[in-house]
């Protein structure tokens, strides 16, 4: 491996035609870091990913991996391997042939070879599959063939284009774990593209996440889950989703506070990033779990009740907005209640009624 | 569902009468006729093997029998090659697709015999390709492959790759454009040269295609009789002859039923020597 893997995105531009897919794009990767790209469907996660590898051109702006710039060396001078959401596999070569055909072209030495596709094939436990061809194998097995001709570029850096999309839950789940085991025991910085929210939450170190061109959001899975900079990003990451109440700040500037129809919340202890304007109408976001219920003053209706499981969901209706709440499995609740609800001060999430910026 | 069965088959069984009676009855009956000493007409007076025999003896037939390996074996690899150049060339310069689609494709939608008589005109010495380059002032260039016995069967494989490339292309195109673009990328992150991805990557997976141009091009070899007749009508003496013409001028040019329907039945049997294992092996591929 390389001895340096960090990887610079500096003011990268890319359009289809008229159609421009990154606007002024920068990003910083670190060393070893695992950093997810999340966004929609459509957003330009593959795009930039592509970039990165060096598979499509990028009308202005560098691209720098390991101190070098790389804007225009071909894929395979880059450093870099990549894992694809179809696997792309080639579909008439054995799984040996798949991961050592990429090294016999380069002309590497045979017991080289032969020792890389072993140890690769030992990590990932699919040493009883290299005869078999692509066809003979599940889905799971498949992508671990596309991770193990990656592995064996020996890359300082992976890139994973929605690897676990094609899979079912649980197969997702048992290979989320694996490639997060993988990162840790290799130290290579890899750069993974979803728009699962779970996948991102549970495997990054940071997450970028994307819409419309830009970077919304690039933080810590904690930062991105509980201070989403904009209401998008609230929105889209999160599952049962943040609830929103629409409303506006009070006048008083001494003892600021948010107010809407039935509903009075004290902002002491909400960490205002600039100073609050009175009256300005905001947005205020709350996730289910942050809810508290008893001896709040905010009187709330319970119009259904969503079991999860472990624990469940109901959603209620304060005035004319509708919030929800996560509550313990065992909570005696029915629809019809009535709950008095308390929004504490420091989970919550004021962003701008016009902008959405996070306030 | 089991009178429906029935319905099915009673409303199939015209079709399966005229399939029994038309091709296997004609083709039971022209194996019969072989066997006959018939000439302009039919004649039910058994001879044996003796057309048979004739037929072996018979230089023409020999020499159509050459040509039809000839042809095909060069006809079959040159169409492949060329169709598969230009499917690739197609497939990675998207512009003006639909326009180079339908000029290589343009030649397929004529008959043999325009292709034929095309060709005829294009390399007759004295007026085609060879007046024009000596027009314009290339006297040194000299091409007469048209009238050479030793290479006239090389211009009929000439124009009917011009005429069946583009299906070829077509058919393969097809199947380029099937596998997944992330397959490219991948190829590209490994470092393989595009003609390496092509050939070790690509074409494995395009056998289903190539099978399927192959088998297209297969019959029109069989088939090969209005080219020939077009272009050189056989000539010069017996060059170009074909078997398919071998048939056609004894059954009514040259009078000699026996002969023609021997040549006609060894052609089928021929044909069905290659072919059974072929259609067995794919059945077995397909039930795997
Ligand atoms: N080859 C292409 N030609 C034209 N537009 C493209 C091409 N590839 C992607 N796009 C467009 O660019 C945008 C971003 O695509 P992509 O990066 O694949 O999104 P994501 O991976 O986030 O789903 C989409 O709107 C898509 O329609
Ligand atoms: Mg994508």
């Amino acid at each position: 491996m390389p001895a340096r893997s960090d990887v610079s995105i500096r003011g990268v531009e890319i359009s289809y035609g008229p159609v421009r897919v990154l606007e002024r794009l920068d990003l910083e990767i670190a060393q070893s870091e695992f950093l997810v790209l999340l966004g929609p469907s459509g957003c330009g996660k593959s795009t930039l990913l592509n970039a990165i590898a060096g598979l499509t051109d990028v009308d202005d702006g560098q691209i720098w991996i390991g101190g070098t710039n790389v804007t225009w060396h071909e894929p395979k001078d880059r450093g870099i391997a990549m894992v694809f959401q179809s696997y792309a596999l080639y579909p008439r070569m054995t799984v040996r042939g798949n991961m050592s055909f990429g090294l016999r072209v380069a002309g590497a030495p045979k017991a080289d070879i032969e020792r890389r596709v072993r140890e690769a094939a030992e990590m990932l436990r699919i040493t009883d599959l290299l005869e078999r061809k692509p066809s003979e194998l599940s889905g799971g097995q498949r992508q671990r063939v596309a991770i193990g001709r990656a592995l064996v570029r020996d890359a300082g850096v992976f890139l994973l284009d929605e690897p676990l999309s094609n899979l079912d839950a649980q197969l997702r789940a048992e290979l989320r774990v694996e490639i997060k085991r993988l990162h840790q025991r290799l130290g290579a910085t890899m750069i993974y593209v979803t728009h699962d929210q779970i996948e991102a939450l549970t495997l990054a170190d940071r997450i970028a996440v994307m819409k419309d061109r830009r970077i919304q959001q690039l933080g810590s899975p904690d930062d991105v889950y509980l201070r989403p900079a904009n209401k998008f990003v609230a929105t889209f990451v999160g599952s049962p989703a943040m609830g929103f109440l629409l409303g506006k700040l009070g006048t008083d500037p001494s003892a600021p506070m948010f107010e809407a129809p039935g509903v009075k919340v004290p902002l002491t202890g909400y960490a205002f990033a600039e100073r609050p304007v009175a009256g300005q109408g905001v947005e205020l976001g709350i996730r289910p779990e942050h809810v508290l219920h008893g001896d709040g003053d905010i009187a709330a209706d319970v119009e259904m009740v969503e079991p999860m499981g472990s624990d469940k969901l109901a959603w209620l209706r304060i005035g004319e907005q509708p919030l929800s709440i996560r509550l313990p499995a065992e909570t005696p609740v029915a629809r019809g209640d009535r709950l008095h609800l308390k929004l504490p001060a420091h989970r919550l999430n004021l962003f701008d009624a016009a902008s959405g910026q996070r306030l | 569902m089991k009178s429906s069965h029935i319905n099915a088959q009673i409303a199939l069984l015209p079709a399966i009468l005229i399939a029994l009676v038309v091709y296997c009855g004609t083709t039971g009956w022209t194996i019969w006729i072989s066997f006959t000493n018939s000439r302009m007409l039919p004649s039910s007076v058994m001879v044996g093997w003796r057309n048979y025999l004739s037929l072996i003896g018979n230089e023409r037939w020999v020499v159509s029998v050459t040509n039809l390996f000839v042809f095909g074996a060069l006809f079959i690899s040159a169409a492949l090659v060329l169709g598969f150049l230009l499917a690739a060339m197609i497939d990675r310069h998207v512009r003006a697709e639909s326009l180079f689609r339908s000029v290589f494709l343009y030649p397929f939608s004529m008959s043999f015999i325009v292709t034929g008589l095309a060709w005829r005109w294009l390399l007759d010495p004295t007026l085609g390709i060879e007046k024009l380059a000596h027009a314009i002032g290339f006297s040194w260039f000299h091409f007469d492959w048209l009238v050479r016995p030793d290479r006239v069967i090389y211009t009929l494989v000439l124009a009917a790759v011009w005429h069946a490339a583009g299906l070829v292309m077509a058919i393969l195109l097809a199947g380029l454009r099937g596998i997944d673009g992330e397959i490219w990328k991948a190829a590209r992150v490994d470092g393989l040269p595009v003609w390496r991805t092509y050939i070790s990557v690509i074409l494995p997976m395009l056998t289903g295609s190539f099978a399927t141009a192959t088998l297209l091009l297969a019959t029109s070899v069989v088939r090969l009789y209005d080219l020939s007749v077009a272009m050189t009508n056989g000539g010069p003496g017996v060059a170009s002859e074909v078997p398919a013409k071998f048939v056609m001028d004894h059954l009514f040019e040259r009078a000699n039923v026996g002969l023609a329907t021997a040549a006609a039945s060894t052609m089928l049997v021929t044909i069905v020597a290659v072919a059974a294992p072929w259609l067995y092996y794919q059945q077995r591929g397909r039930r795997t």
